[in-house]
């Protein structure tokens, strides 16, 4: 064994491995957002999944963020081709339910997909506690500045974007933001 | 029941794998040879069960069945059939499948080849790919498996990528590139093998892998290219390279590789720079492996990046085990790997060569850095930060340009030592063709520095290229009374080495001519017109016929029609597109591409009316662009020589 070439060798191998070590630890996409702390653009959209009672609203309704003023709002892109969706499906649900009668707003916002494959989706995933709106042109997905799906929006009582999750949610993540927002709002 | 029995394929073939690693040195420390032929045969049998798994996910996918995680990711109805088999590489869990199959093959192919060698050589090679394999065995089952259940079954999918669902090329890039890539394991096992048997010092591992290693430069050079092609016929920009880093990655690998081929001829005539080609091929697998982990594990920003989970921390144990180990292995045989030959003089085509290694790899550590950097620039300042083309054109500038040059001088020069006058008779004339490329650059309008460097050294490097098959041409001739053309065929054929070579460096300064041009002399205008207007550049005039629209089952498609004129006659129509797939947020282009020998015209539609009045149309003239898709071709053809068994040898 050559003991200085070794030494020479890891000297360079070392650092390098610590360095992509590091980068794991690192999200290159993550680039803060700077939506968090802006006015959440408006949007009124149609209901087409009427979620279950006591959330539920009736299809065809329209629901306006103007109307949510004063409640913290938790807007939830998906799409029925989306993989990833169905991890979190189970999970917003339940904790929405679980909020029931608080001052907390679930909304499902269908992104570049039919009602129709939307509604199946729902049927078979077991039913959503919340209701979900569809979003024509994507319009609203483009002014809430969206990367994919899922992505999930938590807007204080103010109307104010207070934090983007990117990717599944999972249910620690949707009570501490929720929480600390309603605490906030109770002030 | 695809599922299952796919997802059993890999299990089994672990444990198959396993016994194959753990029999090699067993048969060695006890001498019991007759394990080695159950071996061999747990590299067959790995073969087989991987082939079965991939087969079964391209069934899976044909058929959609949507139970499967991978098809339900990346599978749709309405995908066309090609692209539905093809999407087997188009995610990041079905490119670790190909990839394990792809390795699994070359690993099944060297052991057929050569299993009746005497000596430990081929044994232990045979391990290190089986433990290279094992590696990937264990993503397919753990952070790749594209074999999971999907619960309840969707009825349909998405559809892969509508960038990668868009152009033929994506039939063809990929599986070069793992052909190219993975090939690069075959010397790196025997490399290890020979220091593991102790045969280190014989060679041999280098004789036996030639070839194999030239097919993979080879094939990772078409792949390059043809990555680039696909790049600028698909994305609309008009470019074909952009330092993406997963572009970076596979060039990693090419310049180490490249500089191997030519450092191994020192060793092979020399006996020198026995060390040195230990670490390129230990180097060169080590950076196939690095652009994998960086492009997989979502590491660094990429155009190209997969989807991420965690499978970066497999890759980084890989990676660290790897390069511990074989830089160990190394650094204890570098004792025995003395040179037998020495440098005579400086004026030697071993210096050339010697030269040239320096350059590929001070041009490997100038993009590794370049890629690495926003990494370490985050690590150390917390910063964000992109290193952009600029860096890379300004430090690799100088660092082609170079290389152009020896390109021409290395070929001019004798092995061991020049004298003075063999140096002037060898190394003036091709200055004539660096005089012509020069006058032609400048007459075009050429004025930086670099640019017209790289004209005068390429026309150099091809002037003395060709020389050297003129030269050996005329000997012939005159040796031997032959016409020019049978001259030509026996000239290459009785010294397929060398004069493949030459041909792959034609194809190089083919390649380097078209990059040269089409970044300085460029042009390009945008304009919108409607109907029946037109738009001008640089003595292309096109005229806006019609647009239209259709839709097609995934996807719906607006294309504009433009007439090519000259003066008042239709020369030709071009037709860009756009592609809207409904899974995407942003159009796919198709730009359109009009090829003659000095360049092509390229037409991409940017934005339209919907009501067809007017469409925005940029038109860019890339000259030149042609010889690089031909100079690619060129360079694999020149490989293909070299490959080819030489059936008598003559003096190189």
């Amino acid at each position: 064994m050559n003991w200085k070439r070794a030494t020479i060798a890891a000297a360079c191998v070392v650092p390098l491995i610590i360095l992509f070590g590091y980068g794991l630890t690192r999200d290159p996409k993550d680039i803060p957002s700077p939506l968090p702390g802006h006015e959440a653009s408006p949007f009124a959209l149609a209901v087409f999944a009427p979620g279950q009672p006591p959330l539920n609203r009736a299809p065809g309704d329209t629901v306006r963020l103007a109307e949510l003023k004063g409640q913290v709002v938790v807007l939830n892109f998906w799409a029925s081709w989306c993989l990833s969706c169905r991890d979190e499906h189970q999970i917003l649900s339940e904790t929405a339910k679980s909020y029931a009668g608080k001052p907390v707003h679930f909304l499902g916002v269908l992104y570049n997909d039919e009602p129709g494959n939307g509604t199946q989706w729902i049927e078979q995933m077991g039913g959503q506690s919340y209701p979900s709106v569809t979003d024509p042109g994507a319009r609203t997905a483009i002014n809430y500045g969206l990367y994919g799906v899922p992505e999930t929006y938590f807007l204080d009582a103010s109307g104010r974007i207070a934090y983007k999750a990117t990717g599944p949610v999972n249910e620690r993540l949707i009570r501490h933001v929720v929480d600390s927002l309603m605490a906030v709002a109770a002030k | 029941m695809t599922r299952l029995l796919a997802h059993d394929a890999i299990l089994v073939s672990m444990a198959v794998v396993l016994f194959g690693i753990v029999a090699v040195p067993v048969a060695m420390r006890t001498g019991r040879r007759g394990l080695l032929p159950y071996a061999f045969a747990a590299v067959y049998t790995n073969f087989f069960l991987v082939s079965v798994a991939a087969v079964a996910m391209v069934y899976a996918l044909v058929t959609h069945d949507f139970s499967v995680s991978y098809v339900a990711q990346v599978g749709g109805r309405a995908t066309p059939l090609l692209f539905t088999v093809i999407s087997l590489w188009g995610a990041l869990e079905g490119s670790i499948l190909f990839w394990a199959w792809v390795l699994s093959m070359y690993a099944a192919a060297v052991v057929w080849i050569n299993s009746r060698r005497p000596g430990n050589l081929v044994p232990y090679a045979a391990a290190t790919l089986l433990f290279v394999s094992f590696f990937f065995a264990i993503l397919l089952v753990g952070p790749a498996d594209p074999f999971g259940a999907v619960s309840p079954v969707p009825s349909d999918g998405p559809g892969p990528n509508p960038l990668l669902q868009n152009h033929i090329l994506m039939a063809i890039h990929p599986p070069l590139l793992y052909l190219g890539y993975v090939g690069m394991s075959v010397p790196f096992a025997f490399a290890v093998g020979a220091m593991l048997s102790g045969e280190v010092e014989t060679d041999d591992w280098m004789r036996i892998t030639r070839r194999w290693t030239l097919s993979a430069w080879a094939l990772l050079s078409a792949a390059i290219i043809a990555g680039m092609w696909w790049s600028y016929e698909v994305l609309g920009w008009g470019g074909y390279w952009a330092w993406d880093p997963v572009e970076n990655a596979s060039f990693l690998p090419w310049l180490t590789a490249t500089a191997f081929l030519h450092s191994a001829m020192v060793q092979e005539r020399r006996g020198m720079l026995r060390l040195w080609n230990l670490n390129l091929v230990v180097g060169t697998f080590l950076l196939t492996i690095l652009g994998t982990f960086l492009t997989r594990s979502g590491i660094v920003s990429s155009v190209h990046a997969f989807t991420t989970g965690t499978i970066g921390y497999y890759f980084l144990a890989f990676i660290a085990i790897v390069m511990l180990a074989s830089l160990a292995l190394v650094a204890g045989n570098s004792e025995r790997l003395r040179s037998t030959g020495r440098f005579d003089s400086a004026a030697s085509r071993e210096t050339v060569f010697l030269l040239n290694n320096l350059f590929l790899t001070a041009f490997m550590f100038t993009v590794l850095t370049g890629t690495l950097f926003p990494l370490v620039a985050e690590a150390i300042k917390g910063v964000k930060v992109s290193v952009g083309e600029p860096f890379f054109n300004r430090m690799s500038l100088p660092i082609v340009v170079t290389l152009l040059f020896l390109m021409g001088v290395g070929p001019a020069l004798p092995w061991k030592a020049a004298s003075k006058a063999e140096l002037k008779a060898k190394l003036v004339p091709p200055a004539a063709g660096a005089g012509l490329m020069l006058v032609i650059a400048l007459v075009a309008g050429a004025r930086n520095v670099y640019a017209l460097l790289a004209f005068a050294f390429a026309g150099y490097a091809a002037f003395a290229n060709l020389r050297e098959y003129w030269i050996g041409m005329r000997a012939r001739r005159i040796a031997h009374g032959e016409g020019w053309g049978t001259a030509l065929v026996r000239l290459v054929g009785g010294n397929r080495h060398r004069y493949g070579g030459y041909t792959a460096h034609l194809g190089v300064i083919l390649v380097a001519f078209g990059i040269a041009a089409s970044s300085t002399f460029r042009t390009e205008y945008e304009a919108t017109i409607k109907p029946g207007e037109t738009i001008s550049l640089s003595g292309h005039t096109l005229r806006l016929k019609a647009m239209w629209g259709r839709e097609e089952p995934q996807r719906s498609v607006v294309g504009a029609t433009l007439e090519v004129m000259n003066g008042s006659m239709v020369k030709g129509t071009m037709e860009p597109r756009m592609n809207f797939y409904p899974m995407s947020q942003s159009p796919v282009p198709t730009p359109a591409v009009r090829s003659r020998f000095l360049g092509d015209l390229y037409v991409n539609l940017q934005a339209f009316r919907p009501d067809g009045s007017n469409a925005t149309i940029r038109v860019i003239y890339e000259p030149l662009v042609p010889w690089i898709w031909f100079g690619g071709g060129v360079v694999v053809f020149g490989a293909l020589i070299a490959i080819f068994p030489t059936g008598r040898r003559t003096d190189a």
